[in-house]
Order: C-alpha cells, then structure tokens, then sequence
C-alpha cells in the first residue's frame, strides 16, 4: 500500500510545483496591475493622456498629484529603438538561420550554434558597457551626431545584436522543421538552391520566422540597461536616428529609486512597468495567433 | 531548349551563387562580429587589470564575484526544485485540462516577462511590502523566477526525449509511476536537466536589471565575520549584496569619483564574459557527452 | 530502498530551504534589531593614549539613499569601522525616495538624502524622523575645457538652461550650438541647481541630455566641446578634465560657500527615525560632523555644515 502512497504523495508534489507556476504567474499580474493603476484610479489621469501625451510632469512627493503623466516620449522611444532594432536583425537572422540550416548545415551545428549561444549568454550590461565606450563615440565621430552619440542609432544597434540570436535560433528551428519532402520536391522540379529557399523553406517556415521576431521585439522592449547606458535619456521626441531620446525601461531604472515613493511620478512609473508587462503578454498572444492560423491552414490543406 | 529558358537558368544560378555567398557573408559576418567582441572585452580586462582589482576591498569586485556566485546559489536553491518538479509534471503527468492549459500559459508569460519586470516585482514584495532593507536574498528570489520557465521547459524535453521503453520495462517490472520517474527516468534525463541547469546559472550571473532594485547596489563584506545575523557576514542572504554586472552599471554613477572605474568595469566585464563563456562551453561538451553516449549505447 | 532515498532527499531540500528562510528572516530581524539592541558603550582599552575619544561604539549601522552621498558615507564608515572595530556599517545607494522610504519604514537605521524629507514623504512619516544636515554640497556648472567660458552671469546660465540662448557666441564663447546636459528631475541635485542658479526657472527638458547620473554627465562635458552641465564638487576633485564655471565672478568653492557669496549649495541629510534606539547611528553621524574628520569630508569636496557663516545660512533663506 506503501508504493500506492509515495505515488500520491509524489504527484501531488509535483502538481504543486505546477500550480506554483500559475499562482506566480498571477501575483505578479495582480500586483503590477493594482500598483500600476494607481495613476488612472487615485491620481485622475486618463489612459489616453498617459500613452498620447507628452506633457511629463508630475508630482514628486508622497500622495501628491495634479501634474502630467503624459508618457509618449517613452514610448515612442521604446518603440523606435524597437522598430530600428528589428530593421536590423530581422533580415540577418533569417539570412543567419537560412545559412545555418540550408547552406551550411555542418559549419551550424559545429561552429554558429555555439556562437549564438554565447551571444545570448553575453550579460546585457556588458552590451550596454561596449556600446558606451565603443559604439557611442564611434557614431559620434562617424557621424558628428549632435549629442556626443548617445542615439537611437546606438541604441539600435545594441539592440540589434542582443535579439539577434532569439530570432536566429527560432527561425533555424522552424527552417528545420521544413518537411524535406517539399525540398526534395523542388529540387527535383529542377531549382536552384535559392529558389528553392526563397519559394519553398522561407514560406512554408514563415509562421514560425514570424514568432522569431516577435519574440526578439519582446526582448528588445523590456530591456532595460543596455539601452540606457547608450540612449542618452533625453526627454524629447527625436529628430533623427542620431539624436537621443528616452524609453520606458530607462526612465524605470533610472527614477524608481529617486522619486517618492507612493508619488505621482513614482505610480507613474508603476504604470510604464504594468505597459511592458501587458506588451510582454500581448506578444505571447500575438505568437498563439500565428500558431492557430498556421495550423488552421495546415489542416485545411 | 529554346534561348529565353537558357537565359533563365543562366540567370537563376547567378542569383543563387550570389545569394549562396552573400549568405556565406552574413555568417561570416556574425562570427566575426562574436570574435571581435568577445575578444575585445576580453582583452581591454587584461589589459586594465591590476592584482588590486581582484582583491576582495572596496577597490576590488571580489565581494561582487563572490555575491554574483552566492546570488546564483540561491536562485539555483529556489528555482531548480520548483522547475524540476513542474516539469515532471509536464512530462509524465499533465492531461489535457484547464490546469495544464494554464500553466503552459504561465511558462510562456514568465518566460517572456522583462527582466525589469521580475525586478520591480520583487521590489515592490520584498522591499516595499514587507519592508525590507535591499537584500541579496530577494535579488536570488527575483533571478529564481527568470529562471524557472527555462529549468521547467528544460526537464520536461529531458523527460520526454527519453525513449519511451524506458518507463514501460520500469513499469512492465511492477514500478510504479512515481518510482519509474524517481528511480529510471530522473536519472536518465539528468544529464540533459544539468545542462539546463548550467545555462540558466549562466544567464543569473549576468543578471543586472532584476537586481537594480532587490538586491542593493553597494556591498561591505568582512571575510572574519560569520556571524550569520551580520550585515557583513558574507553568507547572511539578507544582508545588501550587489553583483557584478550590477557593480559595471554602479560604476558609471560613481564613475566619476574613481579615476580607475572604467578600468575596473573593463575587468569586471571580461570575467562576465569569460563566465559566460565558461559556463557555455561546459554545457556545450555535457550535451556532446550525452549524445555520443546515448549513440554508443544503440 | 531508493524511493525512500529519494523522499527523504526531497524532504532534507525541503527543511533545508525552509530552515535557510528562517535564518534568513531571523537575520533580517536582527539587522535592524540588533544595530539597535547589542549597541553598547565600553570602555576604551587601557592602551589608547588619547583619553579624550575614550568610548567605543559596537553594534550594527544600515544605511541607504543618495546616491551622490553615497563615496563619502562609505568613506567615513571605513574610517569610522577602524577606529570602532566592534562596528559594522552597511552603506547602500538607491536613491534619496528609497532612503526616506527604508529609514521612515526601519528596514535601515540611516537614510541617506540630497533633500528634505518633507519634500518626499507625507507629512505624519516626515515628522517621525530627524535630520542631520551632515555636510553641504556645491553645486557647479561645467563646462568643456576647449570652449574657453570660464564665467557666467546668472542672467546667461538661467537664458541657456532655459534654451533661450543656444549658440555659446550670445555669451563669448566659440560659435558652436550649446549642448545641455542635465539631471533627471527626481534628482536632488537638479532641484539644488534649479532654485538657486536658475533662481527657479524650470530647465528646458526638450533640448537637455538628461542624465541620471553625475558621472556620465562629467564624461559627456569632457567629451563634447560644446556641452555644459552642473556637478557637485565632489565630483570635480578627483578630475581636472573639465572647467568649472564662476556664477558672476565668484568661483564655485568651499570658500565661497562658507563665507555665502556662492549660492548653489544644499545641506546633505541623513535622516534617522524617532523613538528608534539610534546610539551607534548617532555616534557614526556624530562622527562624520566632527572636527576629526572634517579635513578629510573637505578632501572629498564637501562643505563642513559647521564652518558654515550666519552670512552663508542667511542668504539661503527663503
């Protein structure tokens, strides 16, 4: 009877470790949710004044209010830098992933598989580190940007370079996951290598490319130090790449821990970190709909 | 073959031998762009480094070595019975109802969430709810909570890469599910959970944003006390312990008053990265060791 | 056999975290409790010469807040621990809210800050703590050290932080654009710097390189030939490789903050909460105002609260 018990017991345990997950998960949107809503609950701001506006003003001290919480310099900055970042990775990590499992399998396990892992592994600070003391006075002479360099230009590129391997490794995976009866199929129909990746593997792997670079644009957005060592935290919308404008995660780490707690300001930044949480979950539900409609079209071939 | 077909083959085989190399190009490019700079950081740290740096002071980063480990520990403590357990229930007991529905849910928003995020999380709980000084415990907690969505995935795959003769002969043998997973398939598969393990250690000791808000971001450690209620003992997980990567982001704001902080977060970046190359590279030859040796044994 | 092996390894990881929380928390405890409770006074040993410093202060000292005052805190506690080896203090930034919010909370027995309390706490949390204005900070514009301006009126620095001059030339200087580069708002030493060079004038925000730290502000002046910002002094001890700019002739110095002619200083506070058994905080603080290591607070490009003239308090009266 002993053996029945310890099965229980066991599945039980780890049932608990599951649940554990999802309590997790649910305390901290319960949290972030209530915290962050202080602004348009308690303080009388309106949604759209937070994300429309650019008037940011508020007030700093305990339980105070009346100024502005207009947050779109944030998040325009957030987005740009995204937008740019994407613009650069996006094309060289299909081209990496494409490489990897199409041209040079071999070189891709043994040498580029690895390589993407240190990449990833790389801690983001350090990127933050090099792109201050490397990139930002580069542009800077490269370019004479007017802000001794610190831009959205750097913080593109840094971003570039972090969320290239998420989108490499994913868009390698689904490439992989290409029947090699279509392959086979095309080749026999007397294409060249690339037309058969341009016609056959990038669109039949396209659902899951998309998921790569949704979930590299997830990372771009709540990265927090890189980009703030190199944007430059200025509180304006840009002129051009190569002028410095503010995010959401630098304004974050940057005012937290100055500003009073329970303050205007500080709910105000509650609320920018309860905007990333939801931006995180809306790429999550984003990728779920690529999913379905992908396997939709699957079963309805 | 008629001209026009012949000009169109000659054409797309020059597009493919162009794409092909630009392809080459793009590879190419990215390991060279790793090398430079992986070797950049790590030569501008040897470079700027001085034995002083290393020692464990207030001009060293050896106390912040020895929190970023310590941290890690912690988190590692925390999240891998957790993770390892929710995916033993992945793999071997989950049906297919809401509760595993959700918790799929769950591993994908924590996986997704920013790791600034995680921080202002286990701000606002551990600091601003209960009241806290900065402590290395609740920067441990916020890491553990980064890492057990990949630790959770990691030993479900494990589990279900096994060969599924494993569990039927244990079975088949009078086990009973639990003992076939505590006793055949745990051990079978935990190689793979260790190499999940190292590279989620790997990702904790870069750790800067979770901890700009949990952990503290200054660190006074005295090497004689051991007295476990002290605020200088270095193994009290509730006294301040900043980390490295934390220490590289500290560094601009007092920069300043240091002529040598940008030497010292040159150095501290190269062991960052010398870390994490370590840790890759450990992960890297347990997975070939796995592989030739489940390839030996067929 | 194995299976009770594996139960009982699950239950040892079981008890072992939860008994590793409890002495977690038990030490959380006794950071705060103990730095009060264990405080005690003994006697010096027989062998120190000097009578006069005769108490020893044991016990255990949190602080955490500014992040501008965090050097010389650190500083004064290592000076501090070697003369009181049964001492220990643990200094940390985060921020002036944070401080106020750590002390007023008794998570820390000192909260450091670059502003008055009731400037960001509510009023009841205020009146539960006591300021000590440990030291004074002076505040001063920089400049590049190519651009050749070594002096501006008010008049010209409140035109520019406001954006209404934006070329050096309207004030001397080369023709080249003026990049401004300033403190976040949340940040003490921007409010210092507002109110008592801009004679209140709200900074442009919309053209300034808003910086949240001191740091990457003087390496950004150093940098850029045609930047300005403002440091406190402290930060230009160590570092010649930009130009502090006089405020209508009068160079930003400890001499001139003492004697009142130069205007852009704040008191540095270092709040400790009422009712609280605060002997070895006190005794640290007491320390760090003392004349013993005053020369040295002077060394870090602090202002001695204490040589402060009537002249220097009364002119920063509102």
């Amino acid at each position: 009877m002993n053996r029945f018990k310890n099965e229980y017991a066991g599945r039980i345990l780890v049932t608990i470790c599951g649940g554990f997950l999802i309590v997790l998960t649910l305390i901290i949107a319960i949290f972030l949710i209530v915290r962050g809503s202080v602004t348009f609950t308690q303080f009388h701001h309106s949604v759209a004044e937070f994300l429309f506006s650019s008037d940011w003003s508020p007030e700093d001290s305990a339980g105070a209010y009346g100024g502005g919480v207009g947050s779109a310099i944030y998040i325009v900055g957030s987005l740009l830098t995204c937008g740019l970042a994407l613009l650069i990775a996006a094309p060289f990590s299909i081209a990496a992933a494409v490489f990897i499992t199409e041209i040079s399998p071999e070189l891709g396990t043994k040498l580029f598989q690895p390589a993407v892992e240190i990449f990833v592994g790389i801690p983001s600070v350090v990127y933050g580190w090099v792109g201050m003391t490397v990139l930002v006075p580069w542009i800077r002479d490269a370019f004479n940007a007017p802000m001794g360099g610190y831009s959205v230009l750097a913080a593109g590129i840094v971003l570039a370079v972090m969320i290239f391997p998420t989108i490499t490794t994913v868009a390698a995976d689904s490439i992989r996951s290409v029947s090699d009866n279509y392959r086979k199929a095309a080749y026999g129909l007397g294409s060249t290598r690339w037309q058969m990746i341009w016609h056959i593997s990038l669109p039949a792997a396209m659902p899951g490319i998309l998921t790569g670079i949704i979930l590299g644009l997830a990372r771009a957005f709540g990265e927090a130090l890189a980009v703030a060592m190199v944007i430059g935290k200025t509180r304006a919308f840009p002129d051009s790449i190569l002028s410095p404008t503010n995010n959401l995660t630098s304004a974050i780490a940057s005012d937290m821990g100055n500003s009073a707690n329970g303050g205007e300001m500080n709910m105000a930044l509650w609320s920018m970190a309860l905007l990333l949480f939801l931006i995180s979950i809306a790429c999550i539900l984003v990728i779920h709909l690529i999913s379905a409609r992908s396997q939709k079209k699957m079963l309805g071939k | 073959m008629n001209e026009d077909s012949m000009k169109r083959i000659r054409k797309a085989e020059r597009v493919n031998h162009f794409m092909t190399g630009l392809l080459y190009a793009v590879g190419g490019f990215f390991l060279v762009l790793l090398i430079v700079l992986a070797g950049y950081i790590i030569i501008s740290g040897l470079r700027d480094l001085k034995p002083e740096y290393l020692s464990f002071t207030r001009q060293g980063i050896g106390n912040q070595f020895f929190n970023t480990v310590y941290l890690v520990f912690w988190s590692l403590l925390i999240s891998v019975p957790i993770g390892v357990g929710a995916g033993v229930y992945m793999a071997e007991y989950a049906g297919d109802n809401k509760f595993t529905k959700a918790l799929r849910v769950s591993m994908e928003a924590l996986s997704s969430l920013p790791s600034i995020v995680v921080g202002l999380f286990g701000y606002l709980v551990f600091i601003l709810t209960f009241g806290f000084q900065w402590n290395l415990l609740a920067g441990a907690l916020a890491v553990s909570i980064l890492s057990l969505p990949s630790i959770t995935t990691t030993t479900e795959d494990a589990l279900r890469s096994l060969p599924k003769s494993y569990k039927q002969g244990s079975m088949a043998l009078g086990a009973t599910h639990w003992k076939a997973i505590t006793t055949v398939l745990l051990p079978a598969a935990l190689p793979r959970i260790i190499t999940g393990v190292i590279l989620a250690a790997g990702r904790g000791f870069g750790e800067a944003a979770a901890l700009l808000y949990t952990s503290g971001q200054s660190t006074v450690l005295n090497w004689n006390n051991w007295n476990l209620t002290s605020i200088t003992c270095p193994l009290n997980p509730m006294r301040p312990g900043e980390t490295l990567a934390l220490h590289i982001w500290v560094l601009r704001t007092e920069g300043a008053l240091h002529a040598n902080s940008t030497e010292v977060a040159n150095v501290a970046a190269m062991i960052l990265v010398l870390l994490t190359l370590g840790f890759s590279i450990s992960a890297r030859i347990l997975t070939w060791r796995i592989n030739r040796k489940s390839t030996g044994e067929k | 056999m194995t299976r009770e092996k594996v139960l009982r390894a699950a239950a040892l990881v079981i008890t072992g975290i939860m008994a590793a929380g409890a002495v977690g928390c038990g030490s959380s405890a006794g950071s705060t409790t103990t730095a009060a409770g264990s405080t005690t006074t003994k006697a010096a040993g027989s062998t120190t010469t000097k009578a006069a410093s005769a108490a020893k202060v044991s016990g255990q000292i949190t602080a955490a807040g500014s992040s501008a005052l965090l050097p010389l805190v650190q500083d004064a506690a290592d000076a501090f621990m070697a003369e009181n080896p049964d001492c220990v203090i643990s200094v940390n930034g985060g921020g002036s809210g944070q401080g106020l919010k750590q002390v007023s909370d008794g998570a820390v027995n000192i909260g450091n800050s670059d502003v008055f309390a009731e400037d960001k706490l509510d009023a009841d949390a205020a009146a539960q703590l006591e300021d000590h204005e440990v030291c004074t900070v002076t505040m001063a514009p920089i400049v590049n050290k190519d651009l050749g301006v070594t002096n501006l009126s008010t008049d010209d620095l409140v035109k520019i932080f406001t954006g209404e001059i934006t070329n050096w030339s309207a004030v001397g200087g080369p023709d080249e654009n003026i990049m401004l580069i300033t403190r976040p708002s949340s940040s003490g030493t921007r409010t210092l710097f507002k109110e008592w060079a801009l004679n209140g004038a709200e900074e442009s925000s919309s053209s300034a390189l808003e910086t949240d730290d001191s740091g990457t502000l003087l390496q950004n002046v150093a940098d850029n030939k045609n930047a300005i910002g403002y440091v406190a002094l402290s930060y230009l001890v160590s570092n010649s490789s930009v130009q502090a700019v006089s405020i209508d002739g009068v160079a930003p110095t400890l001499e001139n903050t003492y004697n009142g002619s130069y205007k852009v200083w704040g008191y540095e506070h270092m709040y400790t909460k009422k009712g609280a058994d605060n002997t070895a905080a006190e005794a640290f603080i007491n320390y760090m105002m003392g004349d013993a290591y005053s020369s040295k607070l002077e060394g870090m490009g602090y202002g001695v609260s204490s040589k402060m003239t009537q002249n220097a308090i009364d002119a920063h009266k509102k």
